[in-house]
């Protein structure tokens, strides 16, 4: 008799999975490959290999996410993944309560008791498994030695959870500053975790017995060690089992098994073999028109040069660059004449101390007696560390470098644009010097090392990769946003057919797009002026430059060492300062040389920054991770003062509460508009005789207690600290939360209207929706408008019904209100007024940190005005400025109160000589998409630099500190 | 204060030909033959390649919502196309004046042109006195005839909907809308739209003479941000994939959208005491609008064979129990009470539309959906993001989840 079998194909965005059944439904088979994006292949190749060791009918389903297509292509039935995994689940573990998948691209959880539901992460919060792949790479590990790494890891760092991108951003330093590769290795483990439960979980607990399905969960121990641990789950209810991997592929089995038919083998590999791929890819036109295109673009090229001379013909002084990018180090040795006598470029694996040193020994053998290094100098988000460590003699920001580099290359230059591995750096220039500087955002970021990575993952090198991109006929579209959402394009693309070929100029197209729509904002090329030099490891790249050209339409210039143009600038500017003598480093030392990392937490403030210190073996020590100089054993006296710290303390210190026996204890959240508005509330709350209890300062552990109540993971970060306040102040034992929503703000009459956000304005309705612990009597938010004093009295007296609150009592508590928060108002000017008098006399720069009330919460800027202050340079904040100004002529339509005060304080600091304007934006508010232009506008108009420092659950201030050094740069 | 900008005057209506961008493409077109009657030239636009995308991510600040890159995206790449004379074309674009970004599309469309169009006139479509033009004005009789056309959109978008998952001869459906379109812009080009008893009844004889299967699908709801919820650009072709997939749309009116924003300032009045000119005038159109729109769902339950939509007391009602009429921005409460009543009348499977990141969704839609969920606990909502870097396959694969859902159910 013929024999039935049931297939169960799971075509993921990385992986293939097949799984055979037999009549009895008992596994017989499974497979488990990846599929290098050869999707269809892979797919014929594992049921070919099954068909070979089982003949009769079969009967097949496909689920995942590139099974999609596929099925539909070849006529074959398909089942949603999600659901697959919950006929699997219900076959396999009936008792289950919830199942958490992660594949590559996509994460889902199912609720599976107590209302079933099932979810996926939103689009942000793509690629988990791709993402650790892609970490390993950047550690330069493969995925088990990631893991028994983090197994070993002593410390966990705490990582942005919102994606890939930032989570990237927060490692690349860690790794720059000497982290040890273990620790940052179970962080990564550990921000996969935090983000799968804040994007998916969503206000609903994952509790009871939990299934781990999918690759990821199945093969990294330390990931499922991380999982266990932060939901606590005891061990019998955290279970992770064997078929984990393939776990969708059998609930496609089951699936079959009901709704497919019977068939030959031969039949099914026919219908995927012959599958056409869909048509829908949308594709562009290729970089090259033709050979001969291509070889005069390569001889135009050739033209931009530097001399060199071989150092072994050389004697005398030289002047050392280094450049300790994100991704790779690069060095550079100019002889007398400004001739290159060695360079040299590498991957910083992540250790760029180490590299640097090696290759420095090596440089001072092929120097022998007969160089000399009179000078040096050191650039890049390794400076600290490298000139510390080597005791390199200047330590400069990379703007200036490449500036300077760009500058020596190309004299009439008028716009410089440097893409390279982590960040994209613009310069415009105007009279040889740095008229405006843009640099790319964390969303942008790593771009350039996103092709390095994907190349990698196919097995090539850049080189390789991007050539087969040069004669591509049918680039690909993978749009612009970030890496994360490219990378999703980029497994769509190549289900849908694409090849290697067309993904890699696509690829290249948009990082140009990124570059230029995101980051240098032209909308024509005579933005940019007649002379643009490209430069940065990425440029090296041909179709990468070539895409650049073409996307701008004009011919720019590419030194040939536009990889190196950060070590070059370092040496030009080393050689011009040069004292004739160097501190650096000697061969004698350096045989010697060695160091050690450890990470404490500073006590010196609530803020507990982990420090990592780093003792070299000469006894030296190194601190970094402080946010402020106290870290560095700086006195409190010593330290430049700011606005921002003293609205703060002001805020919270200002709380008074009077009553001698108080009605009842009302709890006010510290977040949002209350970092305005708590003074009124208080008042107004002790005029009626309660007592005010306001929550703890934002942490990151008052963030993670708030997680699991969060149903929107784009929203920004200051709306997601709430949660956590509002649980604080019910653990404190209020008897009521006490949170108005406000359509309207303060008219402060400079504006159309004077809205708050959607955000702030109606967050209490989120937060009473989505936490379970509040309800009717412990949470209180009527709406209120703050321009009707006697509706904020009437809806106080009607939501407070209870404590029977006389009509009269409200209305003058309302009024000594008003008179709280317009003397917290005074004392925020006044202050700020005697800062800005204290700065001048003392001729030091003042920046006005323009953001929103909720900036000073130190959770939120992560310390950016201390920052400032070690820099050098007095901050005061947007409402110290903004009386002193009118509205100038906006091109918006100027309808939010705290919106409104950015264009007054911008209009009043483009006045002012000694002043300038740094714009704080919290990542996902929308309304400063349009509030940036604009502020951008009035600032350029009168000859200012635009400044935005882009904020979210990011701790790090690398990128943020190159921001404010390249302005104070730029201003000097 | 604003900066100046080139003006709509009353010369140009004679000579410039006014571009409306394409959001519901059954409403609009019957708009357009509204303003065509009063002497304006207006074409609604349907370029949709990938151009559009481009061209809006070009010249529009890429954090800002997909809706804005959408709309002006397709002004340029119209104008690029070089169908249209410059000197002689002006832009049309919504503003509602609410408290989330959608108000300053208009500005930063006149941002876009700024550079290579500085002299194309942008005229301000509201009702709430925000900003006129000389030439552009909404009389009384335009307005009557614009709300007619929002009455017969709808009602013709019921129907479709209603008739197009089970046409048994393939085209049919489309074949009856466009006739009835015809039909409308006929009359109105004679002189007027005439009674809307019989129009009402011309739609609904021309859409019931579909033969259609009589075996019910599953329905499915689509509410969310107005621009991603109707537009087909916006949304990949959302009704026409559900259809594919076996599905009934179900996709609430725009009529809504005008109750909403009249009860709007109603309420303001009522939850922050006060009255004014605003709320008086308020009160009496929304009387008036709720009345047309109660009128109309009459009409289709009388004529049977059609499922009405939901009336916008019950909406209230719904949004009452589950958030607070006070969330005016975006679409506010409207899309947490549209979930509701949807579920509420059977329509237990939703697909919530919204941009990336969009400000009042995080509250209204994605914010909402557990309490929605508390309230009808086989409610099955997916929300879906559009942007233009979000792939197809993400988003179809969420759909499919929620269809997969509802062969279980």
């Amino acid at each position: 008799m013929e024999q039935k079998y049931t297939v169960g194909v799971d075509v993921g965005s990385t992986t293939v999975k097949c799984i055979l059944l037999d009549e009895q439904g008992e596994i017989v088979h499974s497979v488990y490959d990846r599929h290098f994006s050869k999707v269809k292949e892979t797919v014929c190749e594992q049921l070919k290999h099954i068909f070979s060791f089982y003949t009769g009918k079969f009967k097949i389903a496909m689920t995942g996410s590139a099974g999609l297509g596929l099925s539909t292509a070849a006529g074959i039935q398909f089942v949603q993944e999600v659901y697959a995994a919950s006929l699997a689940i219900k076959k396999m573990y009936p008792d289950a309560d919830c199942a958490v998948e992660l594949g590559g691209e996509d994460a889902k959880i199912l609720f599976l008791t107590g209302g079933t539901e099932q979810r996926m992460n939103g689009s942000c919060a793509g690629g988990t498994g791709a993402f650790i792949d892609q970490m390993a790479t950047l550690l330069k590990v493969s995925g088990d030695k990631l893991d028994e790494l983090a197994l070993a890891a002593k410390n966990i760092y705490s990582i942005a959870s919102r994606c890939g991108v930032f989570a990237k951003s927060d490692i690349q330093p860690l790794l720059n500053q000497g982290a040890a590769l273990e620790d940052v290795a179970a962080s990564i483990f550990q921000a996969v975790v935090d983000q799968t439960v804040a994007g998916l979980a969503q206000g609903r607990q994952i509790k009871g017995k939990v299934l781990f399905l999918g690759g990821p969960l199945h093969f990294y121990k330390a990931l499922q060690n991380a999982f266990t641990k932060t939901l606590g789950l005891s061990e019998e209810n955290a279970v992770f089992p064997d078929l984990a991997p393939c776990f969708m592929a059998y609930g496609a089995a089951l699936y079959a098994a009901r709704n497919a038919y019977w068939e030959d083998p031969k039949d099914i590999l026919d219908k995927i073999f012959n599958s056409k791929p869909n048509e829908s890819v949308f594709s562009s036109q290729p970089l090259f028109a033709s050979r001969e295109e291509y070889d005069e673009f390569i001889k135009r090229h050739s033209r931009a040069d530097v001399e060199r001379q071989d150092i072994a013909t050389y004697s005398g002084n030289a002047y050392l660059g280094v450049d300790a990018g994100s991704t790779t180090t690069k060095m550079v040795l100019l002889s007398d004449e400004g001739k290159i006598l060695y360079s040299h470029y590498t991957q910083n694996v992540g250790r760029p101390l180490d590299v640097v040193s090696d290759k420095l020994k090596e440089l001072y053998k092929l120097m022998g007696d007969r160089i000399k290094i009179v000078s040096s100098a050191v650039t890049g988000y390794g400076e600290e560390l490298l000139k510390s460590g080597l005791k390199l003699d200047f330590g400069i920001v990379e703007t200036v470098a490449h500036f300077t580099a760009a500058l020596e290359f190309c004299p009439d230059v008028d716009f410089i644009i440097d893409i390279g591995g982590q960040d994209i750096k613009c310069f415009k220039i105007k009279n040889k010097a740095i008229d405006n500087i843009m640099l790319n955002e964390a969303c942008s970021s790593g771009c350039g090392s996103f092709i390095q990575t994907f190349a990698n993952a196919l097995g090539m090198g850049v080189a390789e990769f991007s050539k087969l991109g040069l004669f591509a006929l049918h680039p690909v579209e993978l749009g612009s946003r970030c890496t994360v959402f490219m990378n999703s394009s980029v497994k769509q693309a190549q289900k849908d057919g694409a090849g290697v070929d067309d993904i890699s100029a696509g690829i290249s197209s948009s990082v140009v797009k990124n570059a230029i729509y995101k980051v240098i904002r032209a909308k024509s090329p005579e933005e940019l002026g007649k002379r643009v030099v490209v430069q940065g490891g990425t440029f090296l790249n041909d179709a990468v430059l070539r895409a650049f050209e073409k996307e701008l339409n004009m011919e720019v210039v590419r030194p040939a060492i536009a990889g190196l143009m950060g070590a070059y600038g370092a040496a030009l500017y080393a050689k011009k300062k040069s004292k004739g003598k160097s501190d650096i480093i000697t061969p004698e030392q350096l045989e010697n040389f060695s160091y050690k990392s450890v990470n404490i937490n500073c006590n010196r403030c609530t803020a507990h920054c982990s420090l990592n210190v780093l003792t070299f073996s000469d006894g030296r020590k190194l601190i970094s991770g402080n946010r402020c100089e106290k870290g560095l054993g700086k006195k409190e006296s010593d330290i430049l003062p700011n606005l921002y710290d003293y609205k703060y303390n002001l805020l919270i210190n200002g709380i008074k509460n009077t009553a001698v026996s108080p009605k009842a204890k009302v709890g006010l959240p510290l977040c949002l508009n209350f970092y305005e508005q708590l003074p009124f509330w208080n008042a107004v709350f002790d005029s009626l005789g309660f007592e005010t209890v306001i929550s703890d300062e934002s942490s990151r552990k008052l963030f993670l207690s708030g997680q699991h109540t969060i149903p929107s993971d784009t929203v920004c970060y200051p709306a997601k600290l709430v949660h956590g306040h509002v649980l604080n102040l019910l653990d404190k034992g209020v008897d009521f939360v006490f949170y108005p929503c406000e359509s309207y703000n303060i008219d402060e009459d400079h504006s159309d209207n004077h809205y708050n956000c959607p955000v702030v304005a109606y967050y209490p309705e989120l937060l009473r929706a989505n936490t379970a612990e509040l309800n009717q009597d412990n949470f209180v938010y009527p709406y209120i408008d703050m321009n009707r004093p006697h509706n904020i009295a009437s809806a106080i007296v009607k939501s407070l019904a209870k404590y029977k609150i006389k009509p009269r009592e409200a209305e003058k508590a309302v009024e000594k209100g008003f008179a709280a928060l317009k003397e917290f108002h005074s004392a925020v000017v006044k202050k700020g007024q005697e800062l800005i008098s204290f700065a001048r006399e003392r001729n030091l720069p003042i920046v006005v940190l323009a953001g929103r009330p909720y900036h000073i919460d130190p959770e939120i800027n992560h310390g950016v005005q201390k920052l400032i202050a070690s820099l050098g340079v007095v901050s005061v904040s947007e409402d110290a400025v903004s009386d002193f100004a009118d509205t100038p002529a906006l091109g918006v339509l100027n309808q939010w109160t705290y919106h409104s005060r950015l264009y007054r304080a911008a209009a009043f600091v483009a006045g002012q000589k000694d002043m300038n304007l740094v714009q704080l934006v919290s990542f996902g508010c929308g309304i400063d998409a349009i509030t940036t232009d604009e502020v951008r506008a009035i600032l350029e108009s009168r000859g200012k630099i635009y400044t935005q420092l882009k904020i979210d659950e990011i701790s790090n201030l690398g990128a943020i500190k190159i921001r404010l050094r390249s302005l104070l740069a730029a201003i000097e | 204060m604003e900066k100046k900008h080139v003006q709509f005057t009353a010369d140009m209506r004679k000579t410039h030909t006014i571009l409306v961008p394409d959001m519901l493409p059954i409403h609009f077109k019957l708009i357009i033959k509204v303003f065509e009657k009063y002497g304006y030239k207006m074409e609604l636009l349907q370029n949709s390649a990938r151009a559009v995308v481009d061209e809006g991510l070009k010249n529009v600040h890429n954090d800002t919502c997909y809706p804005a890159l959408l709309v002006i995206g397709q002004f340029l790449d119209a104008l690029k196309s070089g169908k249209y004379d410059p000197d002689k074309t002006a832009l049309m674009i919504s503003q509602t004046g609410g408290g989330c970004r959608a108000s300053n599309y208009l500005h930063l469309l006149r941002k876009a042109l700024e550079a290579e169009y500085p002299q194309i006139p942008v005229i301000s479509l509201n009702f709430s006195g925000l900003e006129k033009s000389p030439g552009f004005k909404i009389t009384l009789p335009i307005l009557f005839k614009l709300l007619d056309a929002v009455l017969y959109g709808d009602l013709m978008m019921l129907l479709y909907n209603q008739c197009k998952p089970y046409e048994k001869s393939k085209g049919e459906t489309d074949k009856v809308l466009a006739e009835c379109e015809a039909k409308l812009a006929e009359k109105l080009k004679k002189g007027g739209f005439g009674k809307r008893k019989k129009n009402y009844k011309m739609i609904l004889d021309a859409f019931s003479s579909i033969k259609r299967d009589n075996k019910r699908k599953p329905r499915v709801g689509i509410v969310g941000e107005i621009y991603v919820k109707y537009s087909p650009l916006a949304n990949n072709h959302l009704e026409e994939f559900l259809i594919r997939e076996g599905c009934e749309p179900v996709v609430p009116g725009l009529m809504d959208f005008v109750l909403y924003c009249t009860v709007n300032n109603i309420n303001d009045g009522r939850i922050y005491g006060f009255k004014n000119t605003v709320t008086r005038v308020s009160s009496l159109l929304y009387k008036i609008l709720l009345s047309l729109s109660r009128k109309l769902n009459k009409t289709v339950v009388a004529y049977g064979g059609f499922d009405p939509m939901d009336d916008f007391e019950q909406l209230r009602k719904e949004a009452d129990k589950l958030i607070n009429q006070g969330v005016k921005m975006g679409e506010g409460w409207l899309i947490t009470a549209e979930m509701g009543c949807l579920a509420k009348t059977g329509t237990k499977n939703i697909v919530c539309t919204q941009p990336f990141g969009c400000l009042p969704n995080h509250i209204v839609a994605k914010g909402m959906s557990r309490k929605v969920k508390e309230e009808y606990p086989d409610a099955n909502i997916v929300a879906i993001d559009y942007d233009p870097s979000a792939t197809n396959v993400n988003q179809e694969n969420r759909l499919k989840l929620m269809i997969a859902n509802i062969r279980e159910n």
